[in-house]
């Protein structure tokens, strides 16, 4: 049983048993317009919680994408290397960023829930 | 910035319309995309033709002795030709760039037809009515719109509602009627394409829009893909690759100098860049390509291959047509040869690129 939670910046968080895969969110993805190029985590890199950990760049501009919740990267997807428009095609499912294991059970509770984000999207 | 704040064009209410996405520029609202996006809108007007508002630019008429503007533009004004436009530099007192602008000489007319950029205009006006006060009189004609029809198939389309008007070449510029409203059409524009720019009545545009818009090979085009295509055609955006701590020649727009210009150099700043003409510079603009797929914004720094610190990158970003990054950026003119292989300071790695000579996509004007 998977959970999916989000960020004010606009990741989402998906814990399935003892690892979480991150991405941004079809908002975010929508907002950007289309994205040429990512730059993912290597595989080992320690993240904290609302620390930059990947990149993501429009025609337009480059932005940042921050960790969720502390954790070690336990993997990344290259395939977005290549085709960096899987974000905008699938942001929530084939555009994933990276994947975190050593999560805090307690900060992942923290963040809003699919509800408590569709709310916060009204505001922004 | 409150939206309430910004200034609208003619077209506003077309641009929701369309579902473009509305963004704060140079003090108007302006649509920055719209729902096909800046890639599709790029490839399309590469493609086919795509139309842009760009009401928001400053078109001012000069009246009076308009070869007086000669003390503020190293370009040919007196010898201009009825029917033609040209590309001018608007000089500070010390000869860097104020900035730059459009100039045309109507048929059967005494006064000169400007366009300058938006961000700038309100401050262009007030300094040629300045400097040059007694000489000219300068009209600002903010009531007008201006509307870009670009790309290889605008000139199919509008002859269709300008019949005769296929008939301009590159440079070239007319009063004539687009759908029956009176517009100035000149062959010119900012992608590195064939196309028009149309001067409209503000009362037009919108009718005259939505008639282009109607065309099958038509679609509208945002800022976002403008920007895109001045890049890849290797052309300046002022405020950023060129601005009032640039000279026209570590710019490489010396060849906007008109040739009696130089004989006389009796423009703002003429000792001194008649000097760096002869002597050369310490830096000069150029074309890079970065290696890889990561794109170097405005603001990158640029390192030799040892890494030493050298330039830095004025317009970055990614070519839809080339599906790779572009950058222009100024070097030390050491570096400034093509194929100098450097660095872009990306994010804390240094990334390869090479001088490259521009434009990064061919011109595709009809001459």
């Amino acid at each position: 049983m998977s959970e999916v939670r989000y960020t004010d910046q606009h990741e989402w968080i998906r814990m399935d048993g003892d690892e979480a895969t991150v991405g941004i969110t079809r908002h975010a993805a929508e907002s950007l317009g289309d994205v040429v190029f990512v730059e993912v985590p290597a595989v080992g890199k320690a993240v904290k919680a609302g620390g930059e950990a990947a990149v993501v760049e429009s025609v337009k501009a480059a932005s940042d994408v921050y960790a969720p919740v502390s954790g070690t990267v336990s993997a990344a997807n290259d395939a977005l290397a290549t085709e960096p428009s899987k974000v905008n095609d699938d942001p929530e499912g084939a555009g994933w960023f990276f994947r975190l294991k050593g999560v805090s059970a307690e900060e992942f509770g923290k963040l809003m829930d699919e509800a408590a984000y569709k709310k916060f999207l009204e505001t922004v | 910035m409150s939206t309430e704040s910004l200034r609208r064009t003619p077209l506003h209410a077309l641009h929701l319309e369309l579902g473009g996405r509305m963004v704060p520029f140079a003090g108007y609202e302006m649509p920055v995309q719209y729902p096909a996006g800046i890639l599709k809108e790029h490839l399309h007007t590469r493609a086919k033709a795509g139309l842009f508002d760009v009401s928001h630019m400053g078109q001012a008429f000069l009246s009076g002795d308009t070869a007086a503007l000669e003390r503020l533009t190293p370009a040919d004004v007196a010898g201009l030709k009825e029917g033609r436009q040209r590309y001018g530099l608007l000089l500070t007192p010390s000869g860097t760039i104020k900035d730059d602008f459009m100039f045309s000489r109507l048929e059967g007319e005494a006064d000169l037809y400007l366009v300058v950029n938006a961000g700038t205009k309100e401050g262009d006006f007030a300094y040629i009515a300045q400097q040059l006060a007694g000489a000219v009189t300068l009209t600002p004609r903010p009531d007008r719109a201006l509307l870009a029809l670009q790309g290889p198939m605008a000139a199919a389309v509008l002859e269709r509602h300008a019949p005769g008007i296929s008939g301009l070449s590159f440079m070239q510029v007319a009063r004539t009627s687009v759908a029956g409203a009176p517009a100035i059409v000149s062959r010119t524009g900012y992608t590195g394409e064939d196309g028009f720019e149309i001067s409209l009545e503000g009362g037009d545009a919108e009718r005259v829009a939505r008639i282009l818009l109607g065309e099958a090979e038509v679609l509208p085009i945002g800022l976002g893909a403008r920007d895109s295509l001045r890049l890849e055609a290797g052309l300046c955006l002022y405020g950023h690759d060129i601005d009032e701590s640039t000279d026209p020649v570590e710019a490489g727009l010396v060849w906007s100098i008109g040739k009696r210009r130089k004989m006389e150099p009796t423009f703002l700043g003429g000792p001194g860049i008649m000097d760096a003409l002869t002597h050369g510079t310490a830096r000069k603009r150029v074309g890079i390509r970065p290696e890889g797929r990561a794109p170097a914004r405005e603001g990158t720094e640029i390192a030799d291959t040892s890494g030493r610190v050298i330039g830095k990158v004025t317009s970055g970003g990614f070519s839809p047509s080339l599906n790779a990054p572009i950058a222009m950026g100024y070097v030390q003119s050491a570096f400034a040869a093509d194929g100098t292989a450097l660095n872009l300071l990306v994010r804390g790695n240094a990334l390869p690129a090479t001088v490259v000579p521009m434009p990064f996509v061919p011109h595709n004007y009809r001459r």
